[in-house]
């Protein structure tokens, strides 16, 4: 069973095309990612599926209920925290849940109720009774998922949830994200991190200028961009520029980068190969104190496909 | 301090809850939109200062600036202009409904607002119930002050009140003019530009502070038909009790003509705007 499924989506603003034909299927209670740079499309993607608007060509159903002609049947079921928080400063952080619950419907006294749960389990009973503006970023983004979450949505989308915030409350939102994940919403997240993405997601869609340009788990991801990546730790500089011109000419070698200071990592064609280099490394003369041999990282892969396509 | 954290435990049980109500019917909504904008006022009951002492402050320029000069001495030209100063100063203060929407729009506010299952309107009427409490107590603040200096209405208490009760029918159609600006300009400096061209020439080129058969004739035919002028004329003659009944049929007229149009064109953006 899908929560969403997409085709073709388009929208363009002017001489601008943001998103440029995106097809999509999201399965029910999985954690889905869309990672890519700024302006790759991601928020209008997010804010076509979440019915904020309308894309200009293309066909989406969310849960099966088509995402324009049952536009409310969809929204019944979703939940959206933006990029940007969607709270008002101006209110504590007690009456902003109980604000949105009204609005969904609850009592007076059901809302109240419903908002103290919320704040309690974020951790944000403390901060109750003070005005959002006195938040910091990372308490703005708990209590903006929080409104989110009044109603438990079958779906929620998260626009970039971790963008400027400290590790610390990176790690709470994962928490708050992984939780929901368990409790059985579906979730479509946006992000600029690699790492949260390889984090928290179970499918994770690479989109570059309004295009899809790869697909699949992180692992997927990272095992497309091909065999291995041999790293090697030298004992000094001389070592380094000896390794290096020695390997220069080998067919079996894609690249050779100085990663960090008396380090070079060598992207190779094969993973076999690896030990047939250190042995004639060793029988150089050189020492290779610390190697390893992983995949890339998914660094390399966002910048393999996200470089000139 | 205790350190904040999250419970996840608690979180999970939480969220899986699965209350969904029914969703509020439009008179709620309004309530708890009104709620909102109460609250605000409490949080920042300055914004109460403004609508009480700008006046006060015009009132005074105006009184004491031009009063001799206008219409002989100051006392006289207090009858004169206190309608029309309170119209204008009211009308005036009638911008910030705008403001309050376009600063929803700017803070992502809005977004929230419109994924939710609610009669739409409702944001607005919340509000503007709250506005219209706020151009009350403007214009209680301004009618009692301007007795302490010697006003005195010939219509009396009901003549008073009834000019103020017209003040805020008046008003509560201007709004919609400024929801409209709100949704149509980006910034808040731009709308607030734009509200200024709007509001100025609206008020000043009325009957409010001098008699219009004293303009040009080309100026004179303008100023009668600004809503401004015949709310004015209204306001006056009610106070005085001398007004003719033509005269409000025509302020309600030209009230229910701007919600026409610009109550749709504002339900229109609010509903398509990106």
């Amino acid at each position: 069973m899908y929560a969403i499924k997409a085709k073709k989506l388009k929208k363009t603003y002017g001489d601008f095309t943001a998103v440029n034909g995106i097809d999509l299927t999201v399965k029910k209670g999985s954690i889905f990612a869309f990672l890519g740079p700024n302006g790759a499309g991601k928020t209008t993607t997010i804010r076509m599926l979440a019915t904020l608007i309308k894309p200009d060509q293309g066909e989406a159903s969310l849960f099966g209920y088509d995402l324009i002609k049952q536009s409310k049947a969809v929204r019944q079921r979703i939940s959206l925290t933006g990029q940007y928080a969607s709270i008002d400063e101006a209110l504590t952080g007690q009456e902003n849940l109980i604000l949105i619950a009204r609005l969904l419907g609850f009592s007076v006294g059901k809302a109240k109720q419903r908002a103290s749960e919320l704040l309690e389990s974020f951790g944000l009973d403390d901060a109750a009774k003070r005005q959002v503006k006195t938040y910091s970023g990372g308490m703005r983004r708990r209590l903006d998922i929080a409104a989110s979450l009044i109603v438990t949505p079958e779906l929620l989308f998260l626009d970039e949830p971790t963008t400027g915030l400290d590790p610390r409350s990176r790690s709470q939102v994962w928490q708050v994200v992984q939780a929901l994940a368990e409790a059985g919403t579906t979730i479509l997240l946006t992000t600029q991190y690699l790492e949260e993405a390889d984090q928290l997601a179970d499918h994770i869609a690479v989109i570059n200028k309004g295009r899809i340009v790869a697909e699949g788990t992180a692992a997927q991801l990272k095992s497309s961009l091909g065999s291995g990546v041999l790293t090697l730790q030298l004992a000094n500089q001389a070592d380094l520029m000896h390794a290096r011109s020695l390997l220069a000419g080998n067919q079996d070698i894609e690249k050779i980068t100085d990663a960090k200071e008396g380090e070079l990592r060598i992207k190779l064609k094969q993973p076999q190969i690896a030990t047939q280099l250190l042995v004639e490394l060793g029988q150089a003369g050189i020492k290779v104190p610390e190697f390893s041999l992983g995949q890339p990282s998914l660094d390399e892969v966002f910048l393999a496909l996200t470089e000139e396509r | 301090m205790k350190q904040s954290k999250i419970n996840t435990n608690q979180l999970r049980a939480v969220l899986t809850k699965q209350e969904r109500p029914e969703p509020p019917n439009p008179l709620y909504a309004i309530t708890t939109f009104s709620w909102r904008a109460l609250l605000k006022i409490k949080r920042h009951p300055e914004q109460l200062l403004d609508v009480a002492a700008l006046p006060i402050l015009f009132l005074l320029m105006f009184t004491y600036l031009f009063g001799g000069a206008i219409a002989g001495s100051s006392r006289e030209y207090l009858q004169f202009i206190l309608p029309g100063i309170l119209v204008q100063t009211v009308t005036q203060i009638t911008m910030y409904t705008g403001m309050d929407l376009n600063k929803d729009i700017q803070k992502g506010f809005f977004d929230r607002l419109r994924t939710l299952p609610i009669w739409l309107p409702s944001s607005l009427l919340g509000s503007l119930l709250v506005d219209s409490f706020r151009y009350l107590i403007a214009s209680t603040v301004m009618v009692s002050f301007s007795l302490l200096l010697g006003f005195r209405p010939q219509g009396g208490v009901v003549g008073v009140i009834s000019a103020i009760a017209l003040i805020l029918v008046f008003c509560f159609s201007l709004s919609w003019v400024w929801n409209t600006l709100a949704l149509l300009m980006r910034s808040e400096q731009s709308l607030m530009m734009l509200s200024m061209m709007v509001i100025f020439p609206l008020t000043f080129l009325s009957s409010a502070f001098v008699d219009p058969t004293t303009m040009p004739t080309f100026l004179e035919n303008v100023v009668k038909y600004n809503p401004v002028s015949i709310l004015v004329d209204a306001v006056r003659g009610l106070m005085h009790g001398n007004v003719e009944l033509a005269n409000i049929g025509l302020v309600f007229l030209s009230s229910v003509i701007i919600i026409i149009i610009f109550a749709p064109l504002t339900l229109f953006l609010y509903r398509r705007r990106k």
